[in-house]
């Protein structure tokens, strides 16, 4: 199992993450030491295994669809890096 | 008045309290007092907040006198921080959230505090409870109470740090693959991981929601009980919390261990396991079976895949979940970034240190076009048959008993370098957070100097039976109370 550093930033790039190009190589080479062990996990037949998503498996629970509480959108965006009348600012999207 | 000998455990204080001995004030100084001296050394502590504490020890005060008497009432606590905290912040130990205050209190939170507990300050931690050393917090590593040149684990480690160190009787933990168990056993406390869904994750910042559970941290198994009381029940606000009827985890404890049936996975025991700590195993075996119980092998045949089928999975859960840090919202933001795209990209870049984003790339990878079904969805079979051979074993038996690590607290910086390494010394503990079952590690003899931490691991819910052999062990042992040289 190994990863080019193409792989890496590809993948790099999906996750919105950015690498240093200096790093990439060995975070590719950090990758591919653990995906080769993890590659263990190939080895085991699982044929008819249905997946298991959460260990406890219960139906999910519903409730009545009321208001519980306020928002107060003040104190919610008091830790956002940049917002104005209310608004989080971000960089021009359209020109 | 002065009490220059307060009691270590949360029980003997809790009975002190209620007698007037001392007050909650009194107690709360007395440990920011050990935290100010003592601290410096260990670095278990992210945020100390005295003023809170001491606001809040004095409602206890004010609440005593008008005559509640609840078990928690007055009684600190360090709180891993992980759980948000109106009004103080939480960093979940990273760059992304160094100056991150959360508008509301966690549900564990929120209990804790509603029962009188008295929150000290925020422990150190991996960042995003992603480590099993400590050492990836952005606040630089805490250390172990009994070397400082030694990790005291993770992702927990501060909280386990802090008890040791008798900075805090008892401390919140997280235990998504371990993080609770494994910095117990390389302090020597006890930390209890609940059975998945018992305890409330609303507010408690995600890595891998499927596996995030958490528990107390204690210096005894009825401390770590007398806290679960507290932490446990359904929360509207958290869907996978569990609606069970209530129960007091300190009920069985003092029954005596006749006719249990204790059964020690063989392939814990195997070449990877340090021999000094498979002698700790027997002896504890031992002492178990002159207690009442029997002792027999069970087998976990797909245990040797648990580390790489949880990884996989953890993995996956925390790259989507790390997703909301976009530098918009909250947390932190490049400067001038030239476009959306580059303002996502390098905030998370600079916010996230190397750890977060090799499980963020793992995470993507493995969910990726092309390569889902063969590592997520291979993954996610492998956890469906691990939890087969853990409801086999309890077929047989009643607890399984094991190492909680392969080797004792290692030196800080020997694997740093090396992720994988890192992720192997949870080869006994990521099986159970994928099965989802109730984990204590407690403190089970010493190597050269360094605790020697021993796993119970229970059937679904059965933290009281977990509980009741780790109390009943205590009672016959004095590996619990044991104290490191550089906490006198």
């Amino acid at each position: 199992m190994s990863l080019s550093t193409a792989d890496l930033l590809r993948v790099a790039r999906l996750a919105r993450l950015q690498i240093a190009d200096h790093e990439a190589d060995t975070y590719a080479a950090q990758l591919s030491g653990i995906l080769a062990h993890f590659s263990l996990i190939g080895e085991v037949n699982t044929d008819a295994i249905v997946p298991l998503a959460h260990a406890i498996e219960t139906v999910g629970q519903l409730r009545e669809d009321v208001v519980s509480e306020a928002v107060d959108r003040d104190q919610l965006q008091a830790g956002a890096p940049l917002v104005e009348n209310g608004y989080y600012l971000v960089p021009r999207v359209i020109e | 008045m002065t009490h220059p000998d307060y009691p270590q455990t949360l029980a003997a204080q809790s009975v002190a309290l209620a007698e007037g001995q001392f007050s909650s004030v009194e107690l709360t100084q007395h440990y920011l007092e050990r935290i100010n001296r003592l601290d410096g050394q260990f670095n278990s502590f992210i945020t100390v907040c005295p003023d809170f504490a001491i606001a809040q020890a004095a409602e206890a005060d004010r609440r005593r006198a008008a005559g509640e008497n609840g078990a928690l009432l007055g009684i600190p606590y360090a709180n891993k921080d992980i759980f948000c905290t109106k009004g103080i912040k939480t960093t979940c130990a990273s760059r992304m959230l160094a100056d991150w205050q959360a508008p509301y209190d966690a549900t564990v939170v929120e209990r804790l505090h509603a029962a009188g507990m008295v929150m000290l300050g925020k422990t150190n931690m991996d960042e995003f409870a992603m480590g099993s050393s400590n050492e990836t917090s952005w606040f630089g590593p805490a250390r172990n109470p009994w070397d400082t040149n030694r990790v005291p684990g993770g992702s927990s480690g501060g909280s386990a740090a802090a008890v040791a160190a008798r900075l805090a009787p008892v401390a919140t933990g997280t235990d998504t693959g371990g993080s609770i168990r494994q910095p117990a056993a390389l302090c020597g406390v006890t930390g209890l991981k609940p059975t998945y869904g018992r305890v409330s994750r609303w507010g408690m910042i995600a890595f891998a929601s499927s596996l995030d559970q958490g528990g107390p941290m204690g210096l005894t198994a009825e401390d770590v009980a007398l806290m679960l009381n507290a932490m446990t029940g359904a929360d509207r606000r958290d869907a996978t919390s569990i609606e069970r009827a209530p129960e007091n985890f300190m009920a069985d404890l003092g029954k005596p261990l006749t006719g249990l049936k204790v059964g020690v996975p063989t392939e814990f025991m195997d070449a990877g396991l340090s021999p000094a700590i498979r002698a700790c195993v027997d002896v504890t075996a031992s002492t178990l079976k002159q207690l009442g119980a029997s002792i027999k092998e069970v087998s976990l045949p797909n245990a040797g895949v648990a580390v790489p089928a949880y990884y996989v999975v953890a993995s996956a859960e925390a790259s989507s979940n790390l997703s909301r840090y976009d530098g918009v919202r909250f947390g932190h933001r490049c400067e001038n970034p030239v476009d959306l795209a580059d303002l996502y990209s390098r905030s998370r870049g600079e916010g996230f240190g190397n750890e977060v984003k090799r499980r963020i790339l793992v995470g993507t990878y493995v969910l990726s076009a092309g390569y889902y079904d063969a590592w997520y969805r291979k993954a996610q079979q492998l956890r469906r048959l691990i939890q087969q051979d853990y409801v086999a074993a309890f077929n047989d038996v009643d607890v399984l008993l094991g190492p909680t690590t392969p080797n004792t607290a290692f030196a800080l910086g020997e694997n740093i370098a090396d992720p994988l390494t890192m992720y192997l010394s949870d080869i006994y503990t990521t099986g159970v957070n994928l099965a989802g079952l109730p984990g204590l590690s407690m403190p089970g003899g010493f190597v050269d100097g360094l605790p020697v931490g021993l796993q119970l691991i229970g059937n679904y819910f059965d933290e009281r039976r977990v509980l009741q052999v780790a109390h009943q062990f205590q009672q016959h042992t004095d590996w619990h109370s044991r104290m490191p040289v550089a906490a006198e």
